[in-house]
């Protein structure tokens, strides 16, 4: 079967600031999830960015579905790819239920589509859709926001998730209760996922895979079970932090 | 005279001049609207144009607006003497507080809100339409607001090259040194810059999305 997210070779590079992202490989397939990990300014943002062409690489190739994501019109790729940022960036001038239902908007979903979609996400991110759809994103906490910015994610069934530090600006009670729920999820979405943080303890918790970046380079890539017995002294400062 | 007995006598001449001073400020205005709003959306996506934009229409507010007049007037087809080279005045007037607020307004959009609306395949014109107009609208309205409090004041001077409006008694006041004829210029003027004010910033405060 044709791998969710194929990443060959992968390059950034800014003139007169070197290489920001090396040669950086790796498969996710269905139901796997890859966990980046790395110190700030290892590149794992601006590897995940380089996925959805927010940045667009400047080597190597990225297909999503078999397709080469530089050769898709730049908004037909992104609607393909879910996207989760830390600071979840909710629209704050519409309801939660717009939110939602924003990428089934654009691509032209009939409303009352959109709307049984909307509800089928809040409640499959834990939240009542009568009480949460109509309210507005300051009307929410940290931890309900995030939930919708991952009900927003998953709202036009798209393949590929692409997630950076979703849980990082949350405290950390909510951030662990969140965690938990989210690999509780993990299994029944079935979805390819690309998951930045640099929280050893949840990477390996919801990471089928787990890829160390150091100084824009994979230094590492396998299962959280080798990664756990790597000899090499990067791995190793990650798991003596856990 | 008193100012009320004045009025009274004169209340068919009050009202064409109140009438001639709110079409200087409205015209002025709108056309200001309709070139400075998208000047102001195009300087947040090409910032490098923003020095010379903003700086321009910086340098039109330094002229004070008497002499802004003065120079117009010369001029072929927006120059001589009438309503024409006012409105053209208050235009450049009129245009910084807007072309400034627009870009301040859109570029002031969360960031982390733009990046998911482009993360989740927004084209650009989406993003505007429905992202940074929006959440811009507030700040957008409180350019507008400044502009036509300003227009309100400088549309006065207008009567000097003949243009009309409340500016008439000002000036004839001053001429023959009658209180009462200033502020029966001065008095309504300044009720219509309150009135803009006022009901501009209720639509301002209505649209302040960024709460939190």
């Amino acid at each position: 079967m044709i791998p969710a997210l194929e990443v060959r070779g992968l390059g950034y590079e800014l003139p007169g600031k070197g290489p920001l992202v090396q040669d950086v490989s790796f498969t996710v397939r269905a139901g796997e999830t890859l966990v980046l990990l790395g110190r700030s300014g290892s590149g794992k943002t601006t590897t995940l960015k380089l996925i959805n062409r927010l940045l667009e690489p400047t080597s190597g190739d990225v297909r999503v579905a078999g397709e080469r994501a530089a050769d898709l019109p730049v908004t037909r790729l992104r609607r393909r790819i879910g996207y989760v940022i830390q600071e979840v960036g909710l629209f704050p001038h519409v309801t939660v239920e717009r939110n939602v239902g924003l990428v089934p908007q654009l691509d032209g979903w009939p409303p009352a589509r959109i709307a049984a979609r909307v509800r089928e996400l809040l409640t499959l991110v834990g939240l009542d859709p009568h009480t949460f759809a109509r309210r507005y994103p300051h009307e929410l906490s940290g931890g309900q926001r995030q939930r919708v910015g991952v009900a927003r994610a998953l709202a036009a069934d798209p393949p590929l998730l692409l997630l950076d530090e979703p849980f990082g600006a949350l405290d950390p009670i909510t951030r662990v209760e969140l965690r938990r729920e989210f690999a509780a999820l993990e299994g029944r979405l079935g979805k390819a996922m690309v998951f930045v943080t640099h929280d050893v303890r949840e990477g390996l918790l919801l990471g089928t895979g787990i890829g160390l970046m150091l100084q824009g380079r994979l230094r590492f890539l396998g299962t959280p079970d080798e990664f756990r017995r790597s000899d090499d002294p990067e791995c190793k400062a990650f798991m003596a932090a856990a | 005279m008193s100012l009320w007995a004045f009025y009274a006598r004169n209340s068919q001449e009050v009202l064409g001049l109140v009438g001639q001073h709110l079409y200087l400020v409205a015209i002025s205005t709108g056309a200001a609207i309709v070139i400075g709003v998208p000047l102001g959306i195009l300087l947040t996506r090409r910032p490098a144009w923003r020095g010379p934009v903003l700086g321009v229409a910086n340098v039109f507010q330094t002229v004070p607006s008497l002499a802004l007049f003065g120079f117009l007037i010369p001029l072929p087809f927006i120059g001589g003497i009438g309503a024409t080279t006012a409105i053209v005045a208050l235009v450049l007037y009129a245009l910084l507080p807007i072309i400034r607020n627009t870009y301040e307004g859109v570029a002031g959009v969360d960031p982390a809100v733009r990046e998911a609306g482009r993360g989740m395949g927004m084209t650009d014109w989406q993003l505007l339409a429905q992202v940074e107009l929006p959440l811009g609208f507030g700040v957008i309205l409180a350019g507008v607001r400044v502009a036509t409090v300003v227009s309100v004041g400088t549309a006065t001077i207008a009567a000097a090259i003949g243009a009309g409006g409340l500016g008439v008694y000002i000036f004839r006041g001053v001429a023959v040194v009658d209180d009462t004829l200033i502020l029966a210029g001065a008095l309504p003027a300044a009720l219509m810059a309150l009135a803009a004010d006022g009901l501009l910033g209720v639509a301002e405060r209505r649209f302040a999305w960024r709460v939190k």
